[in-house]
């Protein structure tokens, strides 16, 4: 399902790795198509993999009953990529540092991280149930307007 | 988008060819079960050639991790060869770079491990 309104798409789609796989691969055409060099492309695909991926796996659990929303926009000055699940909720201020010496050697944990270190701005909203993620990347003079 | 894994064994050491995609499901629950695997078997010095993964997410390097803290604690040595660029940039911005022995030689990889 899509719908568009100005130059935002927006999909709504199964808690499923097929889903994580089309939202990554939306996001790496979106930042292609605004003229973005190639490690930011990989940086912001990799950004909003794992979203869809905490949405899917953290925030709705596989559950089949439950939804991802992704929608992308290139506002001009920015790509703005927003990923909302119907969990529990996510308060990120409660989530383990990463790069803390107790949690270096743990085998999960650096999704957010990545995300952060991805993008130039990462905004959350609860949503009552579930969580948005807002990721924005800005584009350069280059890019702008393209 | 899966990955592809192969087995060789070069002077008593395992070599994990991988390539394609490390990812959260099929990528990384493979080198999951292949790590497994070899430990089962006791096969324990272990090297992963990482020179064809051309990505790999949050799920691919805990699995990285997780493989480097199951052979260890099982008294064996997990190293990582020919990182591409993206890789070695992932594991230095999550600090993993340090942790693990990273080699860009096959031969003093395996010259490396320590003789049984």
């Amino acid at each position: 399902m899509t719908g568009q309104q100005a130059s935002r798409i927006t999909y709504t789609l199964d808690s499923s790795l097929d889903s994580v796989n089309k939202v990554e691969e939306t996001a790496e055409q979106m930042a292609r198509k605004a003229g973005v060099d190639e490690d930011n492309i990989f940086r912001i695909s990799m950004a909003v993999r794992e979203a869809a991926v905490n949405a899917v796996l953290h925030g709705n659990a596989y559950d089949p009953e439950k939804r991802m929303t992704a929608s992308f926009e290139n506002t001009g000055t920015s790509l703005v990529i927003r990923i909302t699940d119907e969990g529990k909720g996510l308060d990120p201020s409660t989530l383990p540092d990463p790069l803390a010496p107790e949690n270096l050697l743990r085998g999960s944990g650096r999704g957010i991280f990545l995300i952060r270190s991805f993008m130039d701005e990462v905004h959350f909203r609860q949503l009552h149930p579930g969580t948005e993620l807002t990721l924005i990347k800005h584009l350069g003079p280059a890019e702008a307007g393209a | 988008m899966s990955m592809k894994i192969s087995t060789r064994h070069v002077d008593g050491v395992t070599i994990l060819d991988l390539g394609g995609r490390i990812t959260l499901g099929e990528g990384s629950v493979q080198l999951r079960d292949a790590v497994r695997d070899l430990l089962g078997k006791g096969q324990k010095k272990i090297l992963l050639n990482l020179g064809d993964v051309n990505y790999i997410d949050s799920s691919g390097i805990g699995e990285l991790v997780s493989a480097y803290t199951t052979v260890r604690n099982q008294g064996g040595e997990l190293k990582l060869l020919n990182l591409t660029r993206k890789v070695h940039d992932l594991l230095q911005i999550t600090k993993l770079y340090t942790v693990f022995d990273v080699k860009d030689d096959e031969a003093s990889a395996i010259a490396s491990y320590a003789q049984a």
